[in-house]
C-alpha cells in the first residue's frame, strides 16, 4: 500500500516536473541560439536598423519592420475586438435575459473553436476581396484584412473575460445606481464598467498577447514582406510570420540566417511574457479589491 | 389614525415570482412625513413589498404585479411611467452599505451628475447639505476626495443615505438599513430617521422589533405574503388584534 502511494506520488511529481523542464528547455534553446546570433549581429543594430533582409545577399538585421507589422495587425485586431467584445459583455450582463444568454454564450464559444487556419483563409478569400471593392488600392495581402479577422477571432476572449469581470462587480452597486434613478445605460457605463475596469484591462492585455503571438492568420493573409510602415493597405510581415517562413524554408541549420528565428523568437517571447505578467499582476491587485 | 395625506397606497396588490405568489392582496396606505415600518419573519414578503414601491423588482426575471401602487394618487405601474423618474422621487437605502468605488464626494453627487447637473457650486452645496443632514460632514469634510470604501460600515451607510437624499426624493425606502451595523452606528441611523421624517416619508423594513417600536409611527406586520395587521406602532406592539401578530412580537416564532 505504502509503495503504491509512493509510486503515484512520484508519477505526479514527474508530470509536474516535465512541464517545467520543457519550459526551461525552450528558454535555454532560445537563449543559447540567440546568444550565438548576437555574437555576430549587435543588439543595437538588431533594434535600430530599419531593414530586415536576412535571406537576401545584402543582409540587414533590423527587427523594426517585423515589430511594425506585429504592432499594426495587433492594433487593428484590438480596434475590432475591443468595442464589439465589450459591447457583448455589457449586453449579456446588463440587458439580456437568462434564456438569451444561454443561447449566445455557447455560440461565442464556437467562434473560439474555429481553427485559425480557417480564419486565415476567410481573411484571404472573403474579407480581402470584399474590402478591395471598398478600398481600391488595397493589396491582395494586407495588414487590414488579417488584423480585422484576427479581431473577430479574439472577440470571445474579450467578451467572456470582460463579462466575468462585470459579473464579479457586486450586484448591490447596480441596485444603488438603479435606486437613484440611473438608466440601464448610465448604470452600465457609469458604474459597472468602471468598477470592472481592472478585469476588463486584463482581458485586453491577454487579447493583445494572443494577437501578438497569432501566426496562421497573418501568415496566410498579411503577406510576407517585412516593411517598416503603419499603412494597413500593403503587405507586411509579423514576427511570427517570419519564423514560419524560415522554419519552412531551406535555410541551412546553424547558419546566421537560421539563428535569426531564435532572435526573433526570444523577442516575441519577451513581449508575450511581459504582457501575461502584467495581466497577472493586475488580476492579483483587482481580486483584493472586493474581498 | 391621523389625518395626514396618504403619500403611498397599495390597492389590491398581488406580486408573483414566476408562479409563486409572494404578496397576497395587499391594501395599505403610508402617510406623508411619517415613518412606516414593515416587520415579519424572513420570506414574509416585506422586502418584496418595499421593492414594489420604487419598482426595483422590474428587472427580476419572472416578477410581475397586479393591482396598483399609488404615489401621490398616481399609479406607479402605469405604462407611461419612467422608472428612472420614479426612483428620483422614491429613493432607496439598502441592507448592506453599497457606496460606489469612487470618492465620498463623487458618491454624494452621483444622482445629480446622472441628471446632467454640472454646476459646481450647486453640487458642492448639495454635498455639504446632505452630509450635514446625515451628521457625516464633520467626520468626512477633510477627506471628501478620498475613496468612500475607506469609511467604516456605519459611515458608509450614512453616506448612502446622504447620496439618496441628494436628489431630493419625497419618499425614502430603507431595506433593513442597520442590519449590517454595530449598535452605535445603528443608534445614529435611528436618530437620523427621526430627523428625516420632518421632510420625507420613510418606509423601513426591519427584522428588529425594538427598532420598529423606536423609530416608526405605523407598523405593518407581514406573514407568508399577507399583510396581517397594520396599525399605529404603539397599538400594534401593546394590543395587537391578531393572534399571529401577538405570537410574532412576543417571540413565539420568526
Amino acid at each position: 500500500m505504502k509503495l503504491t502511494e509512493k509510486i503515484i506520488e512520484g508519477l505526479l511529481w514527474l508530470s509536474a516536473a516535465i512541464t517545467i523542464l520543457v519550459t526551461v528547455g525552450i528558454i535555454w534553446v532560445l537563449l543559447s541560439e540567440s546568444v550565438a546570433f548576437f555574437s555576430e549581429v549587435s543588439v543595437i543594430e538588431f533594434f535600430t536598423d530599419t531593414e530586415w533582409t536576412p535571406l537576401f545577399d545584402v543582409k540587414r538585421f533590423g527587427i523594426l519592420p517585423l515589430l511594425a507589422g506585429t504592432f499594426l495587425t495587433t492594433a487593428i485586431a484590438i480596434a475590432v475586438a475591443l468595442p464589439i467584445g465589450l459591447t457583448i459583455a455589457i449586453y449579456l450582463n446588463e440587458y439580456a435575459d437568462a434564456s438569451f444568454r444561454a443561447v449566445i454564450k455557447p455560440l461565442l464559444e464556437i467562434l473560439a473553436t474555429i481553427p485559425t487556419v480557417v480564419y486565415g483563409f476567410f481573411a484571404l478569400t472573403v474579407v480581402t476581396p470584399f474590402l478591395q471593392q471598398l478600398i481600391p488600392g488595397l493589396a491582395g495581402f494586407n495588414a487590414l484584412s488579417a488584423g480585422m479577422v484576427m479581431g473577430i477571432m479574439i472577440i470571445p476572449m474579450i467578451s467572456s473575460l470582460s463579462e466575468d469581470a462585470i459579473s464579479a462587480v457586486p450586484k448591490s452597486l447596480r441596485e444603488a445606481a438603479y435606486g437613484m434613478g440611473a438608466t440601464r445605460l448610465q448604470t452600465a457605463f457609469g458604474v459597472m464598467v468602471p468598477a470592472a475596469s481592472s478585469g476588463i484591462l486584463v482581458s485586453i492585455i491577454l487579447a493583445i498577447s494572443r494577437a501578438v503571438g497569432e501566426t496562421m492568420i497573418v501568415a496566410i493573409a498579411a503577406g510576407q514582406q517585412p516593411r517598416l510602415t503603419l499603412n494597413p493597405l500593403v503587405p507586411v510581415e509579423t514576427m511570427t510570420t517570419y519564423i514560419v517562413q524560415v522554419s519552412l524554408g531551406d535555410v541551412p541549420h546553424g547558419s546566421l540566417e537560421y539563428r535569426t528565428i531564435f532572435a526573433v523568437g526570444i523577442t516575441l517571447f519577451i513581449f508575450t511574457f511581459a504582457l501575461n505578467n502584467i495581466s497577472f499582476w493586475i488580476k492579483k491587485k483587482y481580486q483584493e479589491k472586493y474581498d | 389614525m391621523s389625518k395626514k395625506k396618504n403619500k403611498l397606497e397599495a390597492i389590491d396588490l398581488n406580486a408573483y415570482y414566476g408562479d409563486f405568489l409572494a404578496l397576497k392582496n395587499i391594501n395599505v396606505s403610508m402617510e406623508e412625513n411619517l415613518v412606516t415600518a414593515f416587520i415579519g419573519p424572513s420570506g414574509c414578503g416585506k422586502s418584496t413589498f418595499l421593492r414594489t414601491l420604487n419598482r426595483m423588482n422590474d428587472y427580476v426575471d419572472g416578477f410581475r404585479v397586479q393591482g396598483q401602487i399609488l404615489l401621490d394618487e398616481q399609479d406607479i405601474y402605469r405604462k407611461e411611467v419612467q422608472v428612472d423618474e420614479l426612483r428620483k422621487q422614491v429613493g432607496m437605502v439598502f441592507q448592506k452599505p453599497n457606496p460606489f468605488p469612487k470618492t465620498i464626494y463623487e458618491n454624494v453627487i452621483y444622482g445629480l451628475k446622472i441628471q446632467g447637473i454640472s454646476d459646481k457650486t450647486l453640487l458642492q452645496e448639495t454635498a455639504e447639505k446632505t452630509l450635514r443632514q446625515t451628521t457625516l460632514w464633520d467626520e468626512v469634510k477633510d477627506k471628501l476626495h478620498k475613496s468612500a470604501l475607506a469609511l467604516s460600515g456605519g459611515q458608509q451607510q450614512r453616506l448612502c443615505i446622504a447620496r439618496a437624499l441628494a436628489i431630493s426624493p419625497s419618499v425614502v425606502l430603507m431595506d433593513e438599513p442597520t442590519s449590517a451595523l454595530d449598535p452605535i452606528s445603528t443608534a445614529k441611523i435611528e436618530e437620523l430617521i427621526y430627523e428625516l421624517k420632518k421632510n420625507y416619508t420613510i418606509i423601513i423594513v426591519t427584522h428588529n422589533m425594538q427598532q420598529a417600536a423606536r423609530v416608526s409611527d405605523h407598523t405593518a406586520f407581514f406573514y407568508m405574503g399577507e399583510l396581517v395587521e397594520f396599525a399605529k406602532t404603539k397599538t400594534l406592539f401593546t394590543s395587537p388584534k391578531e393572534t399571529r401578530t401577538q405570537n410574532y412580537i412576543t417571540g413565539r416564532f420568526g
